[in-house]
């Protein structure tokens, strides 16, 4: 099913070509291995979810595809061509946008202007005709204003779009940063646990909000979570990691049948 | 209205004039800390450098004169030609001397910032100090050391009309308000340069990535922001505003290498606004010129003057004392 090209999905989504690939990644911090060779592919459209029990590598993994970390060995593959080794504001005009796992919002910049630095690789007006504010800056200003307000509709934050978001609670924060960078139009999107420290409610809420922006924008998005429920109803292919290696691969059903999965799952001693 | 209550309001109103020369200076120095957390010891000689630059390239003065004749065993000092001015106000040499300052931020962050990255900020604050120095030196062979005399076309001495129209107010003894013309100029740009930052800094890509890149350096990065760019952007307009702070202070004291000074005068105002805030400067300037003056013209009679020298930092040391986060500064909340 994984070879080849496109393939359709049971509620019907059509998953493209493959988007990006990371091949054999090994990543060290001195002597300790955090990332052990490994492999796996993101096709467009799709939810990929990345999970595994703590320490598993997920987070790293995150941090070497949007370019916090480099790997010292293995290749990254994004949109057809091999990436070199790039700074992550520069990956970040190649088009791929994230959440953090301890959210990472401008504390003391209002919600509107969180979501509009999102904006910042589709502004090209130069910052000199911003400060004499030229009619290309004004209408670039305005443009983008506009599109950020549809996100901000689309996320149901109308009411706190002035508010501080340090003020906001927690849950609240989490959506803003959604909106961050979703703003940036991404091709592809990584979410550090969505998810984490939300009641039952929030997941609801967050996990309605992802499947609606990959409905409604095609957005491929690649996802971290420690808690194997929410990802296992809301993903199209899994990648479970253990120790810092792959120890599956595949869609929900065929991981949650696989064995070494479920001994990592279940705490079984590791020989 | 007693001629002693018109005194005291003329001391308030030159205060607070003397107040906007000081935030002036604190402004830069605000920039640059609220952006990489540097305390830029350099702001102060950053005014003197931009002034001597506008006053060389104005009066035709030959960069490195004294090196090129000592090279070449020459003697020239002046190419002989003064830049054009409109009305008396050399715009021409100004927008040079911008570009000179853009151009000073962008080898600043590639000689230096960029080496230093992550490093504690008492290097950084290291560094500065170096810069400082380095730039003084630089200056000297650049532009020579001698005093020169900055006319940017504002009018000097006290406003005429202000002290007939006032001088009325007060009976016999109270000949009206004397505040300096230059003062008055000096006041305005300064308005008008704090409006036009906070309105860069509220509604523009720009603005916004500064205050961002202020805030969370990870986060900035993960939405495209290179903080190699913004850094640039920041020593630059902190470069701009060091030149009309050089500009003021230049047209009022002559350009002197002393001139690197005023940044002393710029710390008690940093310690009372806060090191973050741009209003926090802007009141902490007011706050401490109008505090100086009342306090030298109240009490320094009493206890032999020359009291403006000190004044400013035993009200900026209460100040730590009761908020040391400063007026408007960022609470300092330590979790333990």
């Amino acid at each position: 099913m994984m070879d080849g090209g496109s393939f359709v999905t049971p509620d019907g989504r059509t998953i493209g070509d493959v988007l990006m690939e990371v091949r054999n990644i090994t990543l060290r911090f001195g002597g300790v291995v955090a990332i052990k060779d490994i492999s796996f592919d993101i096709r467009e459209g799709e939810i990929r979810a990345i999970i595994g029990p703590n320490g598993a590598g997920k987070s790293s993994m995150l941090n070497v595809i949007n370019g916090f970390y480099h790997p010292q060995d293995g290749e990254i593959w994004f949109r057809g061509a091999k990436r070199g080794p790039m700074k992550p504001h520069a990956i970040a005009h190649q088009g791929i946008a994230r959440t953090f796992q301890n959210i990472a919002l401008f504390k003391g910049m209002s919600t509107l202007d969180n979501i509009m630095t999102g904006r910042f690789t589709k502004m090209r007006v130069p910052w000199w005709q911003q400060a004499i504010w030229t009619g290309p800056a004004e209408r670039e200003e305005v443009e983008n204003r506009e599109i950020v307000e549809k996100i901000i509709d689309f996320l149901e934050i109308q009411a706190i779009r002035k508010t501080p978001v340090g003020r906001l609670p927690y849950g609240l924060q989490k959506r803003v940063e959604l909106g961050r960078a979703l703003a940036a139009e991404p091709k592809l999107l990584l979410l550090d646990e969505p998810m984490a420290g939300m009641n039952v409610e929030e997941k609801e809420d967050m996990s309605r909000f992802i499947l609606d922006v990959n409905d409604e924008f095609g957005t491929t998005i690649a996802l971290i979570e420690h808690d194997m429920g929410v990802v296992m109803d809301i993903s199209d292919r899994v990648v479970v990691l253990d120790y810092g290696q792959k120890i599956g691969d595949g869609t929900p059903d065929e991981v949650r049948g696989n064995q070494d999965v479920i001994d990592a799952y279940l705490g079984v001693a590791h020989d | 209205m007693s001629a002693e209550v018109l005194y005291t309001f003329e001391v308030i109103l030159n205060g607070l004039m003397a107040g906007v020369m000081y935030a002036l200076v604190a402004l830069g120095f605000v920039l640059i800390f609220k952006a990489s957390g540097i305390f830029n010891y350099a702001q102060g000689v950053m005014a003197l450098f931009a002034a001597l630059t506008l006053v060389g390239l104005q009066n035709g003065q030959v960069p490195f004169a004294h090196l090129l004749n000592a090279i070449f065993g020459t003697d020239m000092h002046y190419f002989g030609w003064k830049l054009p001015t409109i009305g008396g106000v050399p715009v021409l040499a100004i927008v040079l001397a911008v570009f000179v300052m853009i151009f000073f931020a962008w080898a600043v962050e590639r000689l230096v910032l960029k080496h230093l990255v992550n490093q504690e900020p008492i290097i950084l604050f290291m560094a500065t100090i170096g810069l400082a120095y380095f730039m003084e030196g630089f200056g000297d062979l650049m532009w020579g050391s001698d005093i020169k005399k900055l006319d940017v076309g504002l009018p000097q001495g006290g406003n005429l009309w202000l002290e007939e129209a006032t001088a009325g107010w007060g009976g016999d003894a109270f000949y009206g308000f004397y505040i300096d013309n230059l003062d008055i100029w000096a006041t305005l740009f300064a308005a008008i340069l704090v409006i036009t930052l906070v309105l860069f800094s509220q509604y523009t890509k720009t603005g916004r990535a500064l205050r961002a890149v202020a805030d969370d350096h990870q986060a900035a990065l993960s939405v495209g922001i290179s903080l190699r760019s913004i850094w640039v952007i920041v020593w630059s307009i902190a470069g701009f505003v060091a030149l009309v702070a050089g500009i003021m202070w230049g047209a009022k004291l002559g350009v002197q290498f002393s001139l690197s000074l005023i940044a002393l005068k710029a710390l008690p105002v940093l310690m009372l606004g806060g090191f973050t805030s741009i209003p926090g400067a802007i009141v902490g300037g007011l706050i401490i010129g109008v505090g100086e003056k009342l306090f030298e013209f109240s009490i320094g009679p009493l206890i032999g003057g020359a009291t403006e020298n000190w004044f400013a930092y035993v009200l900026a040391l209460l100040f730590l004392v009761f908020r040391p986060q400063g007026l408007f500064g960022e609470k300092i909340i330590e979790r333990v």
